[in-house]
């Protein structure tokens, strides 16, 4: 393996990484804040992808604006879209066992899924990046990257810095770190926990939604897609430890680079690789790499 | 006398699935088939979810694995023996559960149920991604077992009815089975696991050894619906192991009402029915195509408006009524 190519996957392991990280940080956020499984969420990554494949025609057709047209209405759909699932059919479940939040989210998958197959038939479409990222830049002699690729990993970071702002500075993000330790202290001290639950989980359906439209124009849309990526995140979760951001983006980085790097040198036993990864991780903290205690 | 009295609709059930080839036709007595071979599983992750509090989402992989098993331990031109070939489909079931369970069981809640989903993904890609079993094309069984004792053939499931009534008597054995265990020392042990496994540790059990032995015990009865199976259709692929079967198993087993056995049987039966009936051309005509939608919606209905499933409906309906105060008790 040359520099060049090593540096190339190095920078798809990042990518990848980085991608599963925007995913998986709002699963654990839902999952560490209000205690809900969510099996939807990958469904919320493929309707990202298909909002990109949608809107962007439709935005250069009627706003005159492009790709990044798309990107906002996008984002703004989905918090609503959120907020409404909240609402409509989460909420009832902070009080039910963990199985009936198995259930009811798995038939949400069921209809998300169907009424895509219903919009946008089963086939594989592509979507185009826009004009001035879709070039290349060299990269040693030989190799070239995409400059779309880099510019994935930029949004990501910027992302995942807004989010580390936001958690870490704002009251909000005190409020939403209170309520990971300790519900009913938050709610006793005034905040409006229900409403608190809400953001959240437009948060993190506004998170998956956007990774999957920036995930479009390189992966573009297929049936299931989400479901795979679903599975992926529920690893990094449990790798990182459930509610942890920082575990998130560690472990989704991890999993990037065991993934590029299984599929470079044993193609055979890419699949099952990130698996045994978490049941090492498993063997040696059970809890995952950060849980808080 | 309470005894006969509990025991009795599952005797009527035992005898009206007896009868059933009686009056029905070869479709229906095969649908029937495929009910209790999703019964038997079903049992078998009620043994776990309803019993002993451990909710699965991979219970699909030791069902597989014992279907790809019973296949590629077949011979391609001599039937193989039941005797045999059961139990080491189910051995090899057990071995996954035991080995999953090990480290599954070290987490606890939404761990636990992440990290089943994901060693059976992580089984249905060794599958999908290998040439072990054929790929993704799956493979097929070429000779049905039999039962044949000194050259005489006992038993043939290669018909249609003897292996109608083979799986019958699978999944009476199975209830039964499940039925003592859930009375026995053990399943006491598993009942104060599921209620409480503070206080079982606290009263000296050592409980990670009960629920691994649960758990395992749950991949071997799951190994033998993988078993009829895989004898039944004659062919098996990666799709049995994938998440969503896990899934509808899941399903099945809060759909008829999480902790009774029966429970689990009548769900497998509703399940079963009602995707025949979003299924059927006759009613949904072009829309089939979508029937996951109605199946779906149908669960989301479910998990609003009856918590307990469908075993729970009676009990459901009596507490709402004793909450109306315009009913006047008799009593």
């Amino acid at each position: 393996m040359t520099l060049a190519t090593f540096l190339v996957q190095c920078l798809n392991a990042i990518q990848y990484g980085l991608l599963l990280f925007l995913v998986a940080s709002g699963l654990t956020l839902i999952f560490g804040i209000m205690g809900v499984i969510n099996l939807a969420h990958g469904s919320f990554y493929m309707i990202g992808a298909y909002m990109a494949y949608a809107l962007a025609p439709w935005a250069a057709a009627h706003l005159g604006g492009g790709f990044f047209t798309a990107l906002l209405i996008g984002l703004v759909l989905s918090v609503v879209l959120g907020y409404l699932l909240e609402w409509l059919f989460v909420s009832y479940l902070y009080e039910r066992e963990h199985l009936q939040q198995v259930l009811m989210t798995y038939g949400l998958i069921l209809v998300f899924e169907e009424l895509r197959s219903l919009l946008f038939g089963d086939d594989v479409h592509g979507v185009a990046a826009p004009g001035w990222l879709a070039g290349t830049i060299p990269l040693g002699e030989l190799m070239t990257y995409p400059v779309y690729r880099l510019f994935m990993s930029g949004v990501c970071l910027v992302v995942a810095l807004g989010m580390w702002g936001v958690i870490a500075r704002t009251r909000v993000g005190m409020a939403i770190r209170a309520g990971a330790t300790n519900r009913e202290m938050v709610q006793s001290l005034g905040i409006d926990i229900r409403m608190l639950y809400r953001l959240v989980f437009a948060a993190g359906m506004a998170l998956a939604v956007l990774a999957g439209m920036i995930a479009a124009p390189v992966s573009s849309v297929y049936p299931g897609m989400g479901n795979q990526v679903l599975i992926i995140c529920f690893v990094v979760v449990v790798i990182g430890g459930i509610g942890s951001i920082r575990g998130a983006l560690v472990a989704a980085l991890l999993v990037g680079f065991v993934d590029t790097f299984g599929k470079v040198f044993f193609p055979q036993a890419a699949g099952v690789l990130v698996y045994l990864l978490m049941a090492a991780v498993l063997l040696w903290r059970p809890e995952g790499l950060f849980r808080q205690a | 006398m309470t005894v006969i009295a509990r025991a009795l609709p599952a005797l009527i059930g035992g005898l009206l699935l007896a009868a059933f080839p009686l009056v029905g036709g070869a479709f229906y007595v095969d649908l029937a088939a495929t009910i209790m071979i999703l019964a038997i599983f079903a049992l078998s992750l009620e043994l776990l979810v309803g019993h002993t509090g451990l909710v699965s989402f991979g219970h699909a992989a030791f069902f597989g694995v014992a279907a790809y098993a019973t296949v590629l331990l077949s011979s391609k031109t001599v039937p193989p023996s039941v005797l045999w070939l059961l139990p080491a489909a189910m051995l090899v079931a057990a071995a996954c559960a035991l080995a999953v369970g090990a480290l599954s069981l070290r987490t606890r809640g939404i761990y636990f149920i992440m990290v089943t989903l994901a060693f059976a993904q992580m089984a249905y890609y060794v599958f999908h991604d290998t040439r072990l079993g054929g790929g993704s094309d799956g493979i097929y069984l070429y000779v049905k077992p039999a039962l044949a004792i000194g050259g005489v053939t006992l038993l043939d499931l290669d018909a249609r009815l003897p292996f109608y009534y083979a799986t019958l008597f699978a999944l009476c054995l199975t209830y039964g089975f499940l039925l003592l265990v859930a009375r026995s020392r053990f399943g006491h042990a598993l009942a104060g696991i599921r209620a409480n496994e503070q206080r079982m540790r606290a009263a000296g059990f050592a409980t990670y050894p009960y629920k691994l032995a649960a758990f395992t015990l749950g991949g071997a009865l799951a190994g033998v619906a993988g078993f009829l199976y895989a004898v039944k259709d004659g062919f098996v692929n990666p799709e049995i192991l994938a998440w969503s079967q896990s899934g509808t198993v899941l399903l099945m087993v809060i759909l008829g009402g999480v902790g009774s056995f029966r429970g689990a049987v009548i769900g497998a039966l509703a399940f079963v029915l009602l995707k025949e009936l979003f299924q059927s051309e006759a009613v949904f005509g072009g829309f089939t195509r979508h029937w996951q939608l109605m199946l779906g919606l149908v669960i989301i209905a479910a998990v609003a408006l009856m918590p307990q499933g469908i075993v729970g409906l009676s009990a459901q309906w009596r507490a709402r009524r004793r909450a109306r105060p315009d009913v006047v008790h008799a009593d």
